[in-house]
């Protein structure tokens, strides 16, 4: 099992009133409600928070890109990320990732990871989303029907740039350029392992299955919910005949752990509210521009998180709601422990994100709640795939000087 | 009303047509909703003339959306369909994202549309009068944004569906990706598309009518059309929102009648 430590850094100070007050956390709230000094505070304890995730084990450490929002204030994660290959020297990267559809030109992708995966001597993992409608469309304006091809045109520029040793022309649809000459190049060869966040759609599975990317679905509906959809990822599979393995899935979940069941609600309960009612308080006009999605995943009857989010009461719901649910796993070590068991054997994952971090959530509490995590809870879930000897080449980061991967060393 | 489809060659495209009516010919290109059930517009137009209305690739039944791109591709697709159709002179009538559409005809072959009327056109953008966001609109929004009398107007946009029923939501969904899919071609995120450079090469006789009322493109677009086209004609229709030609369709009826 890989066990990544995964920020959004949230703003943490949207008002009791908020969901009154605002339509949306997402595209057009005003930026006079974030005040950059106490930004500079949160920024610098999320980057104490990821660096300690690290120090009490975590195997990765998280961060991702979202525009014009309250929900993830990272527009680009990689400065991030850079910060935190000069702060750390074990855990993986994981970058999940740049929308590489919204720089122009993409090659800027290339090269920034490249300098990320340089400067930590090749902890990288590189994540590849298409982004949220709201960042894509909404805050950067790509054409909602067109985004995908230029998704896919901007994936194979950078997988080209990694691949060459000399320049070469890319005549594109939307990025056309004479010397496509990538400066520098990543250590990890041909490429960082590659990650891609999805929501259900079976373009996304085939694509993952093509090139060999772990697919990433990222809900906060929690794993009972997501059930449906990974069986949909793990049948196509079997039917492209390509082995089974747990590290070409992850998912994100949210998790809480106190010393009691009735401890977790005492100090989670308002972040956990906080999170689900003001960061994800997403417009519902703006979670799904017409377009974005190709009317084959329409057809599917799969919804993205986000609509699926403003179609949940949950201000309604209670902190037992939100358990019984499993939107939330939250307890006693051993609480958590029993039900992480489940996610992982019912969704087949050899990766989990897991978000330790919740709104408004004050460090002590965040670093209380990650130590349980680390040192009750992951030690019990690190033998879950011995058939695969807890590791997948594959799917995971190649640090310099590695000692022999895991896998062949078994073999 | 009847419907017939029209291939196009060499590409394949299937293209639905509805025709109306008889008289001289009109070719009617509708906005990014598409046409109405049961047009007002159509049905007025066509008890004085031949109404021939192409639905663009994405809307009904056409197909070939994956193919039309941007602004050149999808002018030319028009042509094409309007030399497909064999029209003799045809008054060439489009509503909002339509009226873009022939606007960039009449600007890129100006021999061949001689006549032209312009409903609500898109394509023009003012930073002190910003048009509203179609796009980020719930259905429910959608009546106050498209006409003056909203209560009027959302019996004439109701498709007699649940929405409440999972299959029917569904269908709604694939329909409005596929339109208004296309339509983000032309009109997302900002409706304008370099049609102000080109104005000026429209040498057809030309008609602009807006309503009063429009609160998605204000009427004051119209004057910056008149401006820019040379021999041209605007027309404001009182008690009229954006969907000008099916809140007051004998309005508009009178207006192109009086014109050509």
């Amino acid at each position: 099992m890989k066990f990544t430590w995964f920020h959004l850094m949230p703003w943490p100070h949207m008002p009791d009133d908020f969901r009154q007050k605002h339509r949306s956390v997402w595209v057009d709230l005003p930026s006079r409600m974030y005040d950059p000094e106490l930004g500079h505070i949160a920024y610098h304890q999320y980057l104490d928070q990821l660096e300690y995730a690290e120090s009490v084990g975590f195997d990765g450490i998280g961060v991702n890109e979202h525009h014009a929002n309250a929900y993830g204030l990272m527009p680009s994660p990689n400065i991030m990320a850079a910060t935190l290959t000069r702060r750390t020297s074990k855990a993986a990267l994981v970058v999940l990732g740049n929308s590489i559809a919204l720089y122009n030109p993409p090659i800027r992708v290339a090269e920034e990871f490249a300098m990320l995966d340089v400067l930590s001597g090749g902890r990288l993992v590189a994540g590849f989303p298409v982004g949220t409608s709201m960042d894509t469309n909404y805050a950067y304006g790509t054409i909602p029907a067109l985004t995908r091809e230029k998704y896919a045109e901007a994936h194979d520029l950078i997988r080209k740039a990694w691949a060459a040793d000399e320049p070469f022309a890319f005549n594109g649809r939307y990025t056309k350029l004479r010397y496509v000459n990538c400066w520098p190049k990543p250590i990890q060869k041909p490429a960082p392992p590659i990650f891609i966040p999805g929501g259900g759609s079976v373009e996304t599975y085939d694509f993952c299955i093509d090139n060999t990317y772990s697919y990433s679905y990222l809900s906060y509906s929690g794993y009972l919910r997501a059930k449906l959809l990974m069986e949909g990822y793990w049948k196509r599979i079997e039917e492209r005949k390509v082995d089974q393995s747990p590290y070409r899935a992850g998912f994100a979940q949210v998790i809480c752990v106190a010393d009691t069941d009735a401890e977790a609600e005492k100090l989670y309960g308002p972040h956990v509210n906080y999170f689900y009612n003001r960061c994800l308080h997403v417009y519902p006009g703006f979670a799904d521009a017409p377009g974005y999605r190709t009317v084959k995943t329409i057809q599917t009857g799969a919804l993205s998180q986000f609509t699926q989010a403003a179609a949940r009461d949950y201000p309604n719901m209670t902190w037992k709601d939100l358990l019984d649910g499993r939107y939330v796993v939250a307890g006693s070590p051993e609480t958590v422990r029993q039900q992480m068991e489940e996610l992982i054997k019912t969704l087949r994952v050899g990766n989990v994100f897991c978000l330790l971090h919740l709104g408004n959530m004050p460090n002590d509490k965040v670093r209380h709640s990650t130590r349980l995590f680390a040192e009750k809870v992951m030690p019990h879930l690190r033998n879950m795939w011995p058939e695969w000897n807890n590791h997948d080449d594959r799917f995971w980061m190649h640090p310099m000087n590695e000692p022999v991967p895991l896998r062949a060393a078994a073999e | 009303m009847k419907t017939r489809f029209l291939t196009l060659k060499p590409s394949g495209i299937r293209i639905q047509v509805v025709e109306a009516g008889k008289g001289r010919d009109l070719l009617y290109l509708h906005g990014a909703g598409g046409h109405m059930p049961g047009d007002p517009l159509i049905a007025a137009l066509a008890t004085k003339y031949r109404v021939v209305a192409p639905l663009l690739p994405g809307y009904g039944q056409s197909t070939g959306e994956d193919g039309l791109r941007d602004m050149l591709d999808v002018t030319l697709h028009a042509l094409d369909v309007l030399e497909a159709l064999k029209l003799k002179k045809p008054i060439v009538v489009g509503h909002s994202m339509g009226g873009m559409i022939a606007a960039e005809m009449a600007a890129i072959a100006h021999t061949e549309v001689s006549k032209l009327c312009l409903l609500a056109p898109a394509g023009l953008w003012l930073d002190d009068h910003p048009i509203a966001d179609i796009f980020s609109k719930l259905p429910y929004e959608l009546p106050g944004l498209l006409f003056h009398d909203a209560e009027a107007g959302q019996k004439l946009l109701a498709s007699g569906g649940n929405m409440e029923d999972p299959e029917f939501l569904k269908q709604f969904l694939v329909m409005n990706a596929r339109r208004l899919g296309m339509a983000g071609k032309l009109l997302f995120p900002i409706p304008d598309r370099g049609l102000v450079q080109r104005l000026h090469r429209i040498t057809a006789k030309t008609l602009i009518v807006w309503g009063r009322e429009d609160v998605l493109i204000p009427p004051l677009y119209g004057d910056a059309f008149k401006k820019a086209i040379s021999k041209s004609k605007l027309v404001r229709i009182a008690k009229a929102g954006h969907a000008v030609g099916q809140e007051k369709p004998e309005a508009v009826l009178q207006a192109i009648r009086n014109h050509f």
